[in-house]
């Protein structure tokens, strides 16, 4: 409890600013922002009863992300499936069929409807339930709160009300939005992670008001009471107004008082909070926006397939009816075998119009064929199998955290094989936001040989591909001999290091025995190397925490890269221990590294880092009595102070900060100065002259006089520290550009690091073009019509340099902040500011709010009407998650929000690769096969029931058995389709993965494009025609065996429909690419199942009824001219089809053609080199990633070796005229 | 699953780790057919080369078939008027009338030798078997049990009369074809063999060994051929191929079997009580003589379709070998 204290009153030293703050008077009139609309909040503290009833009653903390309740399922639930026009029909059409003007009995309309709407109400209700148990587990979380008396108890968040007074304690989340009255310090303040709402990892500062201080213990509030008035429910997270009446004073209440729900409670024992906002009302839930019900694009346009079915089927139908109106009128009186008009009407020539309305209806039901009531059901399944497939693939299971992915709903499967842009959060998804000191540069001399995860990577990809081109050129072999021999130098040095994997330590990854074990004591600049780590050990906020178990030294930054600059000192042996007030101490291992010694160091004064400073310092007194600053900053800011003298180091410092740039490093320069006493004190008086002023100036005044000290400094070196990118992260991302995908990344955080993560997974790259879109000066923030001509004026002259540009190797990456794109997200702008992103390479946007991602997002998806997906982890990727075409949640780690609403799940971004490439193309492919091929079947089966009709005098009568009907969506043609839509592969996964291209086919939506559609239409059309009239000749009025017997209705109806059978399956046969014992089965089983139903219900009492009695065994199985007409419309209806893909893939192939022709040759082991051709083919031109890293590097060598060629050449000629 | 995998159970529970199976992998052994050249030139190939000769030999069973048909409804019914709608008033009321004798006699002549057994069929045009009205209006329970002689839903209008059922019921049974046909060659009588025309079936299992007719045609309008109340249903054969319906408003149906050889240029006298109303609707009448064979009767159709196919694939060969030689070559 002391070390609290001690470690309280520390950060208080150091927080001036909070102090300066609190000293403000309050203000007693009460600020003007707080009347009027918007502002009508009033939250009576500790008196939750208050907030019960009107007009003072607010929404309770429960909160719902469900679609259904109990109550509400069944009546939505259906509407939602009736919803769907489809249905609505088949619906009505089960309700008609129990009516006289039915073709066929109501069974075969009812039961595949209950069935296939069952089907879907069942996973609806499924899907609600998990997403219930979600929420609730949630809503159960255990709060403590004031229930009387000053006594606390445990409350589940769900029963918080406003005014409610929570006891929150050190790593718990808030449970709703509260103010904060006070903290385990005496002066208030506590520490918030607020990673779940904007991604941020640092830890932010939150203060009480001075006036709540005492309120530190639970029976303070027995008495306790105030009042509230403030803003109403908004979205925005970083701003509150509101006014806080406590004793009959009114004090101000600023953000800084705020802490919100789902952030998190650290570094500090527990905190008292008011609840002012709860449940839906809450900032987080407030920026939630409504999960919307995604559906695919392929689904869209397979609504847009179903009107142009309705409309052929109504049209046909008024053909029909018509027809039939003709025929009632004037020829049924004459047919006397009818004695019409019946006692229904139905056949009244006296009121044709009468009759010919029903026989509408009638016909719209007969036809109903046409539309493949099984399509949706089977959709559906088959995305639940895909998914199956998805969630079981070992491929994408991260072994570390045990979670596999998970497809979390089923609609989207298909279109991940569409995507065209990724969008992505960086920390956590891009990196695991976990620093790793790499490399050091110390007095001009680089340390540090481990290679980054970037170089190594880099090499290995480039020693690959100068292998293959090694081989392939021939001709050239000694220029390649050249550029070989250069690679490989770089690759020995990396790849070394691979080997030899020391137990690692967390925040440390450097290798280099100059420095480690005391050695640095042998080199030549050692004191400078002294003075570099004790720059590392002491400048920084951190606080030291021991682990009693190992007695070894963990550390609380402020931000990570302080943590491993910390761990760093540590490993060199400058073990910083402890914290006090005043000072920091340090055993350091020197000058003996065998005796550590702890050395005092005062803290004189800390200038604090601040993302526009960028810099921070500390002024601190030795043992020797000799005052120092000590300062680390970024390194343009650092070399803009340095004086004359200490630019020593300059130049190679900035060849090594530029190549650690290159290796994707975060980088920091070091600096120091020496103080004389006169020197400082004259500072330090001025410094607390401006610290202890007020008035608006002060804050100017503070950064000035810090100014004036943090000046001729002298450079000792600069850091380099890895931002852990996530596993495979560059090779992934390079994987997804060579498929053609674009992607920006969209992070909370500064520019500076996005930029360096950037160059870490290839997005940036040395020689690109960087397009910085930013507010130059704060004139301009400030006057909103100047910032924006400014930036309209930055965009248009942007996108004129990309039109300008002549190199077609050139490259551009767009970076853009937060408030810039504010207002380049305002509408008339937006359209430039997309046009000039879509010709970037890559676009990094920084700074930017959960709701601007959500808007870029949308910006994107809507600007380019192109499939976007975005992938994020925690909460504040929540709005983009949503509004993307499809939403990826990283599972795995802490924060679930973002899973949550998301679409799909993977533990790590790497997976993605896998997920669109593979799962994607495989199901866009055999999603869009299957849509089509139902539509083919349906047409093919549906217009033959048409063409009879004109035969039967319009009636409505049908040639098949209503059986043979409901049977053939139901049974006879749909497992084979769904084999279909589950098992298809074009090519395998690894082929898949070789050949990211292939990818391309989705996103061009080769496979269900219009002509596709209206093709495989036709050759339903095509079908029905070949089937019915080749059938209704062959079986005309003559005998069909030798026992002299015709053919009826029945015996037609059944051969018609084994041709059907037939047909259908074997253009399922020809359309598919990839047979497992399963579609063998499938197929086969289809028409086995046609002949053994016929043999099975031939012998059934019902057949009796029907005419089918026996049809197969007795009428048509010993009639040879049954077997031959049925083998001869087969293959005349599948003929065309034939023919189409055998020219098509021998004469104009598609990608996946020649890629399933090289494999199949087996060309990839005979002849390497033609594999290795069309693998570079099957590549998108792209400017991001590795690959296009390697090129321009091979780019850069080639060039540099033609020089050398050239002047080889030269000389040697000379020599030879010589 | 085998027993020894009890030890790993617990951690397979635990941990979420997908069980590795080919199946769910996506792996599972599959034979990936491609249409290489060879292979397209083949199936075209093969496909033409079987087709055609299955075509040939359709057409000479086809060819094998004898068949004379005799259209009478036009010759059997007394010269009419020039006016055709008063000539058709005219049939109509002669084809109605019971009471005038309708025989007429018919002389047809063989073409060509025609082996026994010669079937014998009448064929009826633009008579709409297929009509919904028509096929519906039928009650196989009725006609399968003597119990269930009220059982008559669908049959509505010919369903009962003055309350006592009607057997068989319905409009089909109603409307069944009653003209009759004598043959005799030289005077001698050529017998006309009516048994075994219907489907075995339909006499064991769909009509009824006890069910008698009973009220048919009892009542006007009377629709066409009376049976015979002594004989039960199963056994009225005429009855049973008249029950199923054709599937084209234009069809043929069993009339009888000849079982006796005819000579080529034989003249056969076939006597006909030309009964059946077709006059009505404009129908026409036939009568059809012929022999079949494995394919039954004569279909040229079928054999023509085939060859025609078969042509086709192998110009669609050819075709495809032209355009790959040029593509090898360029």
């Amino acid at each position: 409890m002391t070390g609290r204290r001690i470690r309280a009153k520390v950060r208080r030293s150091h927080l001036y600013t909070f102090a300066c703050h609190r000293s403000h008077p309050p203000q007693e009139d009460g600020s003007q922002d707080t009347q009027g609309p918007g502002y009508s909040r009033i939250v009576c503290c500790n008196q939750p009863h208050v907030h019960t009833q009107k007009p003072n009653k607010y929404c309770t903390n429960y909160i719902s992300t469900t679609k259904y309740n109990i109550l509400t399922f069944l009546p939505k639930a259906i509407f939602e499936q009736f919803r769907r026009v489809a249905n609505l029909y088949f619906l009505l059409a089960a309700v008609l069929s129990l009516t006289p003007v039915s073709p066929f009995g109501p069974l075969s309309m009812i039961a595949p409807l209950a069935f296939v709407v069952g089907l879907s109400m069942a996973k609806e209700a499924l899907e609600d339930w998990r997403r219930f148990i979600q929420d609730m587990k949630v809503n159960l979380r255990k709060a403590g709160v004031h229930k009387q008396d000053g006594v606390f108890g445990l409350k589940p968040w769900m029963k918080l009300c406003v005014g409610d007074i929570v006891k929150v304690e050190k790593d718990q989340f808030f449970p709703a939005d509260l103010l904060l009255l006070s903290s385990s310090y005496e002066d208030g303040i506590c520490y918030v992670e607020t990673m779940n709402l904007d991604g941020e990892t640092n830890l932010k500062v939150k203060r009480a008001l001075e006036t709540t201080l005492p309120l530190d213990s639970d029976p303070t509030f027995r008495e306790f009471s105030a009042t509230i008035r403030c803003e109403d429910p908004n979205p925005s997270l970083y701003t509150f107004v509101g006014k806080f009446e406590y004793n009959g004073k009114v004090y101000p209440l600023d953000p800084s008082q705020i802490l919100l729900r789902d952030s998190k409670l650290r570094n500090t024992a527990y905190v008292y909070g008011v609840v002012i906002f709860t449940g839906h009302d809450s900032k987080v839930m407030q920026n939630a926006t409504k999960s919307p019900s995604k559906r695919s694009r392929i689904e869209k346009q397979m609504d847009k397939i179903i009107y142009i079915l309705f409309n052929i089927l109504v049209f046909i139908s008024i053909i029909s009816s018509a027809g039939f109106l003709v025929k009632t009128k004037h020829d049924l009186p004459k047919w006397w075998y009818l004695q019409v008009p019946d006692s229904k009407g139905l056949f009244d020539p006296g009121k044709p119009l009468k009759s010919g309305f029903y026989h509408l209806i009638t016909a719209l039901m007969l036809y109903g064929y046409l539309i493949p009531i099984s399509l949706y059901v089977s959709i559906e399944i088959v995305k639940v199998l895909q998914a199956l497939f998805i969630n079981q693939d070992i491929h994408m299971y991260d072994d570390e955290t045990g979670t596999p992915a998970q497809a979390r709903t089923s609609n989207l499967n298909e279109e991940l094989g569409q995507v065209d842009t990724i969008l992505s959060d960086k920390t956590g998804t891009l990196t695991c936001n976990q620093m790793d000191f790499l490399k050091c540069s110390i007095a001009g001399t680089a340390y540090g040989t481990r290679a980054s995860d970037v170089e190594l990577a880099a090499a290995k990809q480039m020693v690959m591909d100068l292998d293959g081109q090694g081989q392939s050129g021939m001709g050239e072999k000694s220029g390649h001999d050249f550029v070989d021999s250069e690679i490989q130098l770089e690759t020995v040095v990396t790849s070394k290091d691979d080997d030899d994997l020391k137990p690692s330590i967390k925040g440390f990854s450097f290798e280099d025995d100059r420095l480690m074990n005391g050695n640095w004591l042998k080199e030549p600049d050692k004191d400078d190397i002294l003075l570099f780590f004790r720059i590392l050990g002491v400048c920084h906020t951190a606080i030291p925490e021991q682990n009693e178990e190992t007695g070894t030294f963990t550390y609380e930054a402020e931000s990570p890269d302080e943590g491993a600059f910390l761990v760093a000192a540590r490993e060199f042996g400058f073990e910083f221990c402890k914290r006090t007030q005043s000072s920091v101490f340090v055993r350091e291992r020197y000058p003996l590294f065998q005796e550590p010694t702890e050395r005092e160091y005062k803290v004189l004064n800390l200038l604090d880092f601040t993302s526009k400073r960028k810099r921070m310092s500390v002024i601190i007194r030795d043992e020797n009595d000799q005052i120092l600053l000590l300062c680390k900053g970024a390194d343009s800011i650092i070399f803009d102070r340095l004086h004359s003298d200490g630019k020593m180091y300059e130049e190679a410092t900035t060849k090594h900060l530029n190549e650690y740039g290159e290796a994707g490093l975060r980088t920091l320069a070091l600096a120091y100065k020496k103080l004389d006493e006169a020197e400082y004190s004259a500072w330090n008086e001025e410094f607390m002259k401006a610290k202890t002023s007020f008035g608006a100036d002060r804050e100017a005044n503070l950064e000035r006089v810090s100014d004036m000290m943090e000046r001729d400094l002298i450079l000792v070196g600069a850091t380099a520290v890895e931002d852990k990118l996530q596993n495979g992260v560059p090779q992934c991302i390079d994987k997804l550009a060579q498929a053609g995908l674009k992607i920006w990344v969209l992070t909370g955080d500064k520019m500076e690091t996005a930029i360096n993560i950037g160059f870490a997974c290839s997005l940036l790259r040395q020689g690109m073009k960087q397009i910085c879109i930013a507010l130059k000066n704060d004139e301009l923030v400030q006057d909103n019509k100047k910032a924006k001509e400014d930036i309209l004026m930055q965009i248009t002259k942007a996108t004129e340099m990309i039109t300008e540009e002549k190199d077609p190797h050139a490259a551009f990456a767009l970076i853009i902040d937060g408030k810039t794109l504010t207002y380049a997200l305002e509408d008339d702008m937006k359209h430039q500011f997309l046009n000039l992103a879509v010709h970037c390479a890559s676009v990094i946007c920084c700074r930017v709010s959960p709701r601007q991602k959500a808007l870029v997002t949308r910006l994107v998806k809507e600007g380019t009407g192109k499939i976007t997906l975005a992938i994020g982890d925690g909460a504040n990727d929540v709005g983009m998650i949503q509004e993307a075409d499809i939403g990826v949640g990283i599972s795995g780690c802490e924060g679930m929000q973002a899973v949550m609403a998301s679409d799909f799940a993977i533990a790590e971004f790497q997976f993605l690769e896998r997920l669109l490439v593979v799962h994607g193309h495989w199901c866009y492919k055999r999603i869009a096969q299957m849509i089509c091929y139902f539509f083919y079947k349906n047409i093919a089966f549906g217009l033959t029931i048409f063409y009879f009709e004109v035969f039967a005098g319009f009636s409505g009568q049908s040639v098949y058995d209503d059986w043979y009907m409901l049977l053939f969506n139901v049974v006879l043609t749909s497992l084979p389709v769904i084999s279909l839509g589950v098992f298809e592969q074009d090519v395998d996964s690894e082929v898949c993965l070789q050949f990211p291209a292939l990818y391309q086919q989705g996103p061009k939506n080769l496979f269900f494009d219009w002509p596709r559609i209206f093709g495989w239409m036709g050759n339903g059309f095509y079908t029905s025609l070949i089937i019915f009239f080749l059938n209704i000749i062959i079986y005309y009025d003559q005998a069909f065996r030798a026992g002299g017997q015709t053919a009826d209705m029945t015996a037609v109806g059944t051969a018609m429909m084994t041709c059907v059978i037939w047909a259908v399956n074997c253009q399922i046969a020809l359309t598919m690419c990839h047979f497992t014992w399963i579609q063998h089965f499938l197929i086969l089983g289809s028409i086995a199942t046609w002949y053994l139903f016929l043999l099975i219900y031939g012998e059934m009492h019902y057949a009796l009824q029907v005419n089918a009695y026996r049809v197969l065994r007795e009428v048509l199985a010993p009639a040879p001219i049954y077997w031959s007409s049925t083998i001869l419309v087969t293959v005349v209806c599948n003929i065309p089809y034939l023919v189409h893909i055998s020219f098509q893939r021998s004469f104009n192939p598609l990608d996946h053609h020649v890629i399933q022709e090289i494999k199949y040759y087996n060309k990839h082991i005979e002849d390497g080199r033609m594999w290795r051709r069309e693998r570079s083919k099957a590549r998108e031109k792209t400017k991001i990633g590795f690959t296009a890293r390697v090129e321009a590097k091979i780019r850069q060598v080639r060039g540099k070796l033609q020089r050398k060629y050239s002047v080889m050449s030269s000389s040697s000629s000379v020599a030879q005229q010589t | 699953m085998p027993s020894g995998d009890g030890s790993t159970k617990p951690s397979a529970k635990t941990s979420k780790k997908p069980q590795y199976s080919r199946f769910t992998q996506q792996e599972l052994p599959a034979c990936k057919p491609i249409l290489t050249p060879g292979l397209v030139m083949a199936a075209f190939l093969i496909l033409g080369l079987t087709f055609i000769p299955i075509g040939l030999s359709h057409l000479s069973a086809s060819d094998n078939v004898v068949q004379l048909i005799d259209r009478y409804d036009e010759a059997c019914i007394p010269a009419g008027n020039s006016n055709p709608e008063e000539a058709h008033g005219k049939r109509v009321s002669y084809i109605q009338d019971d009471k005038t004798d309708k025989t007429c006699t018919r002389t047809l002549t063989v073409p060509k030798k025609m082996k026994q057994p010669i079937f014998v069929y009448y064929q009826l045009d633009e008579f709409y078997q297929n009509h919904r009205r028509y096929v519906r209006s039928r009650n196989d329970q009725q006609y399968r049990s003597a119990g269930a002689e009220r059982k008559t839903a669908n049959c509505d209008p010919e369903a009962e009369v003055n309350g006592n059922p009607i057997v068989p019921c319905g409009l089909i049974a109603w409307s069944l074809f009653n003209d009759t046909y004598s043959l005799s060659r030289n005077d001698v009588a050529l017998p006309i063999n009516k048994k075994g025309i219907a489907w075995e079936s339909d006499k064991t299992s769909r009509f009824g060994a006890d069910v008698y007719p009973k009220n048919f045609q009892t009542r006007s309008p009377i629709g066409g051929g009376k049976l015979n109340e002594k004989i039960p249903l199963n056994q009225q054969e005429d009855l049973l191929v008249w029950m199923r319906t054709a599937t084209l408003p234009s069809f043929r149906k069993l009339y009888g079997r000849i079982e006796t050889d005819l000579e080529e240029n034989e003249k056969i006298k076939v006597v006909i009580q030309n009964n059946y109303n077709t006059y009505t609707f404009s129908g026409k009448k036939k009568l059809v003589i012929s022999t079949t064979t494995w394919i039954g009767g004569k279909n040229e159709f079928l054999g023509k379709v085939y060859v025609t196919v078969g042509g086709i694939c192998l110009l669609t060969a050819i075709t495809y070998i032209i355009f790959y030689l040029v593509r090898r070559g360029n």
